[in-house]
C-alpha cells in the first residue's frame, strides 16, 4: 500500500524510531514482534472477541436525519462513543494488552492528557490482571478529576507529573524516562498514532477496525461502501488514521482531518500542527510539530484536553504531504457550538475532540446527495463541566440582547 | 589530531570528563566554567545544549535544561560565547543534546560551526547509529567532528561491537538502566555488565557515565574503564555554590581525591 509504513518504518520522510540506546532494546523486541503477535490465529480471536463481547463492537453506524437536513447533505455518524469507556481509545489498548501479554510483560504504563486513555488503559490491566501506572501532568489531573478518579477505582497507579508545563508532553517525557528504567518487565501502551516505529503503525492497524466496519454498515445500509467524505478530529490522529486506512488507496473517497485551532491560529494559542508547525523530532518520531525557531517544542493550546498536542503521528504528515487527506482546523468556540448542535438535534452528546471534526461539516458546502460520515470519536461525560460554563455564558448573552 | 584521540592516547585511565548545561546557573556563565574545570584538572568537558524535552534525563538536568532556556540560551548563542575558547582551554570539548535544535540549527551548519568553534564531538542520545551512518555519518567526517555512541546494560554484544565499529574517540558506557542522575554506590548488575564490556575486545576505551557523582562512584568507574562522566552533581553544584574558579576547582579535586 502506497500509504503504509515502509520496512524501516517511515512514511515517506516521516516516522522512523529516534530513540536512546537505552529504549532500543525495548523499541526492537516490538518491531521485531508486532506484525507476528498481530497475524497470529490466537491473537486475532482473541481481540476479535473482546472487541464483540467486552467493548460492544461492531458500533453502529447512525444516520443522523435532522443533522444532514441541518447541513442538506447525508451525514452517519460512526459511533465510537459507545464503546465501552466512552471512546474508541479501548480499540488500540485492548489489542496492545494482548500484545504485551504475549511478550510476557507484567507492568503497564501510559501517558493520559484527557484521561480518556489512561482509563481506557487502566480499564484493560483490570481485565487482565496486570500493574498499571499512568504518567499525568499535575496540571491535567487537576482539569480531568472524574477520569483520575476511575483510574483510581480501576486499581491504576495514576503519578503527577511536575517537570516542564505539567502537561500531556511532559508526562510523555516521563513515561519515556520510566521505560529507559524498566526495561525488561514493562510495556509502554501509546494511546495514539505516535511515538517511534512501530507504534503508529501498530495502532493504525488497531483502530483500522473502525473503517472495516464502516465499510460493510454504509453497503448494508447506502448499497455503497464508499462514502464521499470521512471527517475525524485529529490529536496524535488515532481515531483518524483508524477512520480512514480501508479508504487511503480508494481516491474517490475524501478524508478529512481535523485539528483543533485552540483560539484561532494565529493567536499562538493553538493546536493546529499541520499549520503552525513544521517538520522535526518529537517523542521519537519525524514528524511535523510546533516549535520555535530554535527547536524548542512549544506548549499548545485547545479547549480539548485530547487534541493538545504538539506534535501529530508521522502518518499524517506523510497524508498531508502527499495531499491524500486533506487537513482542516476549527476553534474552541466553533467545537463547543457544533457539540450544542449534535446534542440539540440528535440527542448525543460528544466528546469534546469529537465536535471538531462536527463542527467541520458547517465549513463545507456539500452536494445534496454526498454521503459523509464523520467519526464521534469519544462521548462528553468528562466534559460536561466546559459544556456547562459554555451554556451559561451563551445563556447570559442571550438574555443581555434580549433585554435590549 | 581530535584532542579526544589525543587524551585517549596520552591517558590511559582516570579521566574525569564533567557535564554542564550551557547557560546555567546564568547565560554567562558557559565559558568560565569550561575554563575553571580544564584550569582544575578535568580531562574532557560535555556542554549541555538546553533542550524543552530532555528524556533521557533525570530532574538535576532538567531544571538545568529549563533554566538555561528561561535565560535565553540556544545553539547559536552558544557558539558565539565559545567563539574564543580555544585561546585558553586545550581539553577536549564535547557538545551533548537533542536532535531536534540540531536539525533546526541544520546539521552542515552545526558541524561546521562545530569545527570553527574547535569543538571535539557531540552527543546526541536520541540521534540512533543506524540514521547516523545513513545521513550524518559522511558530514561528521568532512568536518573531523566525532559522535559519540552510548551503550546501555540492555545492549547485546553483537549491538556493542556495531556501536564500537562505527565510533570514533571513545563510547559512552551507560552505567545503569535508568536516566541521568546522581546514585549511590554500583550493584552486582552493574558489576556484571562491566565486566562483560570489559571481556569484549573493543577499539575505543569506554567511560562510563549516568549515576556516578563523587569520589567513591567515580574510583570504581575507574576500575572497569578509562575513566567516568560526572553530570547531575555538578550541575548541582552550580546551583547551589555558583561557578567560581574556587568552588569548582575544589569540586574536581574532591573527585580525584
Ligand atoms: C474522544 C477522543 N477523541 C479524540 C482524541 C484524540 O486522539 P487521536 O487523535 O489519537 O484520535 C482523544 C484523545 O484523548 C479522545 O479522548
Amino acid at each position: 500500500m502506497k500509504y503504509s509504513v515502509d520496512d524501516r518504518g517511515y512514511y515517506g520522510e516521516f516516522g522512523g524510531a529516534f530513540i536512546p540506546e537505552m529504549m532500543y532494546p525495548n523499541v526492537k523486541e516490538l518491531q521485531d514482534n508486532y506484525l507476528r503477535i498481530l497475524n497470529s490465529p490466537d491473537f486475532i480471536s482473541e481481540f476479535h472477541s473482546l472487541l464483540k463481547h467486552y467493548v460492544g463492537r461492531p458500533s453502529p453506524l447512525y444516520f443522523a436525519p435532522r443533522l444532514s437536513e441541518f447541513h442538506n447533505t447525508k451525514i452517519y455518524l460512526k459511533r465510537e462513543d459507545l464503546n465501552h469507556t466512552g471512546a474508541h481509545k479501548i480499540n488500540n489498548t485492548v489489542g496492545q494488552i494482548l500484545i504485551a501479554q504475549r511478550l510476557g510483560k507484567k507492568r503497564i504504563i501510559a501517558v493520559t492528557g484527557a484521561g480518556q486513555h489512561g482509563v481506557a488503559t487502566a480499564t484493560v490491566c483490570a481485565l487482565m490482571g496486570l500493574k498499571c501506572v499512568v504518567y499525568m501532568g499535575e496540571t491535567d489531573i487537576a482539569r480531568q478529576e472524574p477520569n483520575v478518579l476511575r483510574m483510581k477505582m480501576l486499581g491504576a497507579d495514576v503519578v503527577p507529573v511536575v517537570s516542564g508545563n505539567r502537561t500531556l508532553k511532559d508526562a510523555t517525557n516521563e513515561s519515556i524516562r520510566d521505560w529507559i528504567s524498566n526495561p525488561s518487565d514493562t510495556h509502554y501502551i501509546i494511546g495514539s498514532a505516535v511515538g517511534p516505529h512501530p507504534y503508529p503503525d501498530l495502532v493504525t492497524r488497531l483502530q483500522s477496525v473502525i473503517s472495516e466496519e464502516m465499510r460493510y454498515q454504509l453497503l448494508e445500509q447506502t448499497g455503497k461502501s464508499d462514502p464521499d467524505y470521512i471527517v475525524a478530529c485529529v490529536g496524535g490522529g488515532s481515531n483518524a488514521i483508524g477512520s480512514f486506512y480501508h479508504y487511503l488507496n480508494n481516491e474517490n473517497v475524501k478524508l478529512v482531518g481535523v485539528e483543533a485551532a485552540g483560539k484561532g491560529i494565529s493567536t499562538g494559542e493553538t493546536a493546529a500542527t499541520l499549520v503552525t508547525g513544521r517538520p522535526g523530532i518529537i517523542h521519537g518520531s519525524r514528524t511535523i510539530l510546533m516549535q520555535d525557531e530554535d527547536g524548542q517544542i512549544t506548549e499548545p493550546y485547545s479547549i480539548s484536553a485530547g487534541l493538545d498536542y504538539p506534535g501529530i503521528g508521522p502518518a499524517h504528515s506523510f497524508l498531508h504531504k502527499t495531499g491524500r487527506v486533506i487537513y482542516g482546523n476549527v476553534t474552541d468556540d466553533e467545537a463547543l457550538e457544533a457539540a450544542f448542535l449534535l446534542t440539540r438535534l440528535e440527542g448525543i452528546v460528544p466528546a469534546l475532540e469529537s465536535a471538531h471534526a462536527l463542527a467541520w461539516l458547517g465549513k463545507t458546502r456539500f452536494r445534496t446527495g454526498d454521503v459523509v460520515v464523520v467519526t464521534v470519536s469519544g462521548r462528553g461525560d468528562k466534559d460536561m463541566s466546559a459544556y456547562i460554563k459554555y451554556m451559561n455564558t451563551r445563556d447570559s448573552e442571550e438574555n443581555s440582547y434580549g433585554s435590549k | 589530531m581530535n584532542r579526544i584521540d589525543k587524551l585517549f592516547r596520552e591517558k590511559k585511565e582516570h579521566i574525569l570528563s564533567v557535564y554542564f548545561t550551557a547557560g546555567f546557573p546564568d547565560i554567562v556563565a558557559t565559558a568560565g566554567i569550561v575554563k575553571s574545570l580544564s584550569e582544575a584538572g578535568a580531562d574532557m568537558v560535555e556542554i549541555g545544549m538546553p533542550f524543552s524535552d530532555p528524556m533521557a534525563d533525570g530532574p538535576v538536568i532538567q531544571k538545568s535544561n529549563e533554566t538555561a532556556l528561561r535565560n535565553g540560551m540556544n545553539i547559536k548563542k552558544l557558539f558565539v560565547q565559545l567563539q574564543e575558547i580555544r585561546n585558553e582551554v586545550d581539553i577536549p570539548i564535547i557538545l551533548m543534546g537533542y536532535l531536534n535544535p540540531v536539525m533546526q540549527f541544520g546539521f552542515e551548519n552545526f558541524c561546521m560551526k562545530c569545527s570553527e568553534t574547535g569543538i571535539d564531538g557531540v552527543i546526541l542520545p536520541d540521534l540512533p547509529p543506524q540514521v547516523y551512518i545513513e545521513e550524518f555519518q559522511g558530514m561528521f567526517d568532512r568536518y573531523g567532528i566525532y559522535n559519540i555512541l552510548l551503550i546501555s546494560p540492555q545492549s547485546d554484544e553483537k549491538r556493542i561491537h556495531e556501536i564500537d565499529y562505527i565510533s570514533r574517540g571513545f563510547i559512552y558506557m551507560v552505567s545503569s538502566s535508568g536516566v541521568t542522575g546522581a546514585k549511590g554506590s554500583c550493584s552486582q548488575d552493574q558489576i556484571a555488565y562491566f565486566d562483560r564490556v570489559r571481556k569484549i575486545k573493543l577499539k575505543n576505551p569506554c567511560l562510563i557515565g549516568f549515576g556516578i557523582s563523587g569520589h567513591d562512584s567515580f574510583a570504581e568507574a575507574c576500575k572497569y574503564s578509562s575513566g567516568g562522566i560526572i553530570g547531575s552533581a555538578f550541575v548541582n553544584l552550580l546551583r547551589e555554590k555558583g561557578y567560581s574558579a574556587d568552588v569548582i576547582n575544589q569540586f574536581v579535586k574532591s573527585i580525584r581525591g
